[in-house]
């Protein structure tokens, strides 16, 4: 096989006509360009979003960083083009390019595309098409790249079933080696039965779904009858990835340093995966169990080495809910004494609320760098957050705002949610009473009129393999209705709602996000069409169309026998087939069942780690247990970091 | 109330200040002057450049630019100063921050400073501007053009729309580079410029405008320009090299600003 060229000298012609052209060029530290002809196994990883959002994200870092250290594998990375080159591209005939060789996509082995949203489902046509690889999985022959789909919305690919060959649920450090692997053979033995001898042979490790495998029938009604497969040795249920021992994967070590500017510029280190809060609205921490923790000293190894590595300012101490490390503490207070006068910053993304948030973030905040306050009571009632099972009382929240007032915090951010189970008008009309009070408590406390507190809002969406999954959505109109009544209700009482910012986003993404997270294969021709109707970009406000969506759905779904509303505004009942129920996270159904009735009546459930199992289902099924500290050990007294000017 | 908390005013002084020169190349001429801060702000960190950095709440490196190419345009002669808050050899400074930085780009001198304002030595830059596709006596014809011409109103689209502005008073000198191999360079018209550094800026792209004003010249392919040098432009039309003063201070045991 002869070296595949590089695109560059087309594309270079090109880029001085598209805003900001660093973002194709590659040459990012830590980026690696490897001998083509030389690796035995070709891997394109992309994010479906603009480089800005993709280059930070930490999945495909890792998984960039763990196939490149293999000697016989190459990886290379492609993000989605804005549509000012891509009109170019199309009009001089350039193809979707990776950024590190800029080799064309279509010459690899796999293309592995992580999704963190489903919103990035028409940017993986538009690459795809770009690549010259068919949009349809049926359509691909021997020359084109085995599509594989990762990130939390794999966890129910099915609306992109038919442009995908293959998903992979869970943790990929370890998946992704293994595919590897099977690829590698499979090549070594001439290719045995082709394409399809190749995607059986990933599907019988039962932790690769391969769609095409699966039939799915569908009952007159247009709800699921079953899904099977339709080849003998591919398993009923294919199951979740989880890689447990996090300080064996201390991944990324060589960080990617961009050059052009994007949306986090740091050195992020994940403190643990998985939690165990059990918030029923939330897909990660559901699909990310069992809670497994990075130890202290590794956290402390790979800060050290990776801010020496990038000459990054910023640390990000990140997990699904940081200030729940074992270690907390003497990470906290470890790192900020190591970095003291080091002019470094370090960040903890702060959800939960409780003064001890406080003393982290004034501990974070010794080298002179203040990062602002995020809080998330989720819920403006007391009775909507035992529904969502957020365990903060209005004291708790008070008290803790309070102590942020009172340490010198002139703003703090609080975040909810609007279109949740159950909710009605009163639910978030309370965000505004406790938003009131947050002002007057903090006035009383600081003595001053000097304080603000932001109020956000976010679109409720629910997602597959969590206790919400069988929810109604509220509409659009009933959305916007609230938060229509929500603002007044801030402004009812101007002294204080001055001192209320007020953020949300309109009822109409979320719907559509709503029908991509739950969707079925049908959904796939709303995805086509949208696509064929110029949609990109969908997560970017600026770019999406509600009517674009509805439009589409309006041409293909009624011959399917259904529809928008019947995607979003329907509640499921307990015996409906889900269209995810044949991919395994590892919880079990019955349980999520139990867990959406108990929501519904407003009880609370408490978290595994302090409390006993609670039979959610994923231990026992994975083979997994939760590993926490805390190991007692401390953050390694580590060499200095400067020492003088590094000469050769 | 607790009083306000007050920034850490205990930033070490600067003792030195280092001027450098350094270049944009290749593919990384598409690096925007912000795109290159930041890197370079890293690539001083990770060299272990003991830079002094600014008082407040957020703490600055001390880093000052003097002008910057347009993002797309590459550089040879591009140019910032550094504060130190501890001496270092300017010769080793080259050497880390080069290897700090991407390849592409380069750190390819630096002098102490011997007092003197950088910027105030720096009016005119020296360009090179590749056009590929364009024939040496099409280009030749407009350059005669672009001479004779006393005014040549251009367009360029700003942030805050379009602006009209006259791009021939600006230049100083505009000249064809005969190119000495005609095999070599078929198809390659090259072109010289000199252009004073005025408000609002006359970049190489506006020349270019200019030339397609006064003589319909229409480029098939985007050009590839390069300053090649910046400075004091003197009567004679030379541009003197704004570290020149910083080097002869140095030369002559002069102590250091």
């Amino acid at each position: 096989m002869s070296t595949v060229a590089s695109i560059f000298p087309a594309l270079e012609r090109l880029l001085p006509l598209v805003g900001k052209p660093i973002q194709y060029v590659g040459g990012e530290l830590g980026a690696t360009v490897k001998d083509w002809d030389a690796a035995s196994v070709r891997w394109a990883l992309m994010y479906p979003d603009a480089y800005e959002v993709g280059l930070p994200n930490q999945g495909v870092q890792i998984l960039y960083e763990v196939l490149n250290e293999q000697a016989d594998v190459l990886a290379e990375r492609t993000y989605a083009v804005w549509p000012d080159l891509e009109r170019l591209m199309r009009e001089h005939g350039v193809p979707q390019f990776t950024v590190d060789a800029h080799r064309p996509v279509r010459a690899f082995d796999l293309l592995g595309v992580s999704f963190s949203t489903e919103l990035g489902y028409t940017n993986l046509l538009t690459a795809l098409d770009l690549a010259g690889i068919p949009l349809a999985s049926s359509e691909r022959g021997d020359g084109d790249p085995v599509v594989v789909a990762g990130g939390h919305a794999a966890f129910n690919p099915e609306p992109i079933a038919d442009f995908i060959d293959a998903a992979v649920l869970g943790d990929g450090e370890e998946a992704v080696l293994e595919i590897t692997a099977i690829v590698r053979d499979w090549k070594a033995a001439g290719r045995p039965d082709g394409r399809d001898g190749l995607l059986l042979r990933l599907a019988r490790t039962e932790s690769v779904y391969v769609p095409r495998f699966y039939d799915v029938d569908y009952l007159p009604d247009g709800r699921i009858r079953r899904v099977v497969p339709n080849r003998a040795d591919v398993p009923f249920r294919v199951h979740k990835r989880t890689t447990m021992d996090l300080d064996a994967w201390p991944y990324p070590k060589k960080p990617l340093v961009p050059l052009a500017e994007t949306v986090h510029e740091r050195y992020a280190v994940e403190i643990f995966r998985g939690c165990t809060r059990g918030c029923r609205f939330c897909q990660a921490g559901m699909i990310t169990r069992p809670v497994r923790e990075r130890s202290i000293t590794t956290i402390g190894q790979m800060v050290a080495e990776g801010l020496e590595f990038s000459g990054f300012r910023e640390v990000g101490l990140l997990s699904l809910s940081s200030a729940d490390h074992s270690e907390i503490g003497d990470i906290c207070s470890g790192l900020a004494t190591q970095y003291e006068g080091e002019n470094v910053s370090l960040s903890l993304p702060s959800t939960r609320v409780d003064a001890f948030n406080i003393t982290l973030a004034e501990e974070l905040s010794k080298g002179g760098r203040r990062t602002g306050l995020t809080f998330a009571p989720e819920g403006g009632s007391e009775r909507i957050r035992k529904v969502i099972n957020k365990m903060v009382t209005e004291e708790d929240l008070i008290r803790t705002v309070v102590t942020a007032y009172s340490h010198g915090w002139r703003q703090v951010k609080l975040y909810f949610m609007c279109g949740l189970p159950t909710e009605t008008d009163e639910d978030v009309v309370q965000i505004a009473r406790l938003a009131h009070e947050v002002i007057r408590a903090g006035r009383a406390a600081t003595g001053s009129k000097d304080i603000r507190c932001t109020v956000s809002i976010g679109g409720f969406v629910p997602k597959p393999h969590t206790p919400f999954q069988w929810a109604q959505m509220a509409s659009p109109e009933v959305i916007d209705n609230r938060l229509r009544l929500l603002k007044q209700a801030i402004m009812a009482d101007r002294s204080l709602g001055r001192a209320i910012g007020y953020r949300y986003h309109d009822g109409q993404p979320s719907l559509i996000e709503g029908l991509l997270s739950r969707g079925d294969r049908r959904v796939g021709a709303v995805i086509r069409r949208v696509w064929e109707l110029g949609g990109r970009f969908d997560g970017w406000s600026e770019h999406f169309s509600f009517q674009r969506w509805v439009e589409a759905a309006g041409q293909v779904l009624p011959d399917l026998g259904v529809d928008l509303d019947w995607y979003t505004l329907r509640e499921r009942d307990e015996l409906e087939v889900l269209p995810w129920d044949h991919l395994d996270s590892g919880l079990d159904k019955e349980w999520l069942w139990k867990d959406w009735q108990d929501a519904v009546s407003g009880y609370e459930q408490d978290d595994c780690r302090w409390t006993p199992c609670f039979d959610c289902g994923v231990c026992p099924s994975m083979d997994t247990e939760i590993q926490i500290g805390p190991t007692g050990r401390k953050l390694l007294p580590l060499t200095p970091v400067r020492s003088g000017l590094k000469v050769g | 109330m607790p009083p306000k908390p007050q920034p850490d005013s205990h930033q070490a002084p600067v003792v030195q200040r280092i001027r450098v020169r350094y270049a944009k190349r290749g593919p990384l001429r598409f690096t925007s002057h912000r795109d290159f801060a930041r890197a370079f702000e890293r690539a001083v960190q990770r060299a272990g450049v003991p830079v002094a950095f600014s008082h407040g709440f957020t703490p600055h490196p001390r880093i000052s630019y003097a002008g910057a190419a347009p993002t797309g345009t590459a550089s040879e002669a591009e140019y910032l100063e550094l504060g130190l808050q501890a001496r270092v050899d300017p010769d080793d400074l080259v050497k880390a921050l080069d290897a700090a930085l991407s390849p592409g780009l380069d750190v390819l001198e630096a002098v102490e400073a011997h007092g003197g304002n950088l910027a105030e030595r720096i009016d005119a830059s020296h360009w090179r501007i590749e056009l590929p596709g364009i024939a040496d006596d099409t280009l030749e014809a407009a350059v005669a053009a672009f001479q004779d011409a006393t005014e040549i109103p251009v367009r360029r689209l700003t942030k805050q729309g379009w602006r009209e502005f006259d791009a021939r008073s600006a230049v100083a000198r505009i000249t064809r580079v005969p190119i000495a191999s005609p095999v070599e360079g078929a198809g390659c018209a090259i072109l010289d410029l000199v252009v004073r550094q005025v408000t609002p800026s006359v970049r190489p792209d506006d020349v270019l405008s200019g030339l397609r004003v006064v003589a319909d010249l229409e480029l098939p392919v985007p050009p590839r320009a390069t300053r090649l040098a910046q400075g004091l432009l003197t009567a004679q039309g030379d541009l003197v090299d704004p570290l020149l003063a910083d080097r002869d201070g140095a030369a002559n045991g002069a102590p250091p600003a």
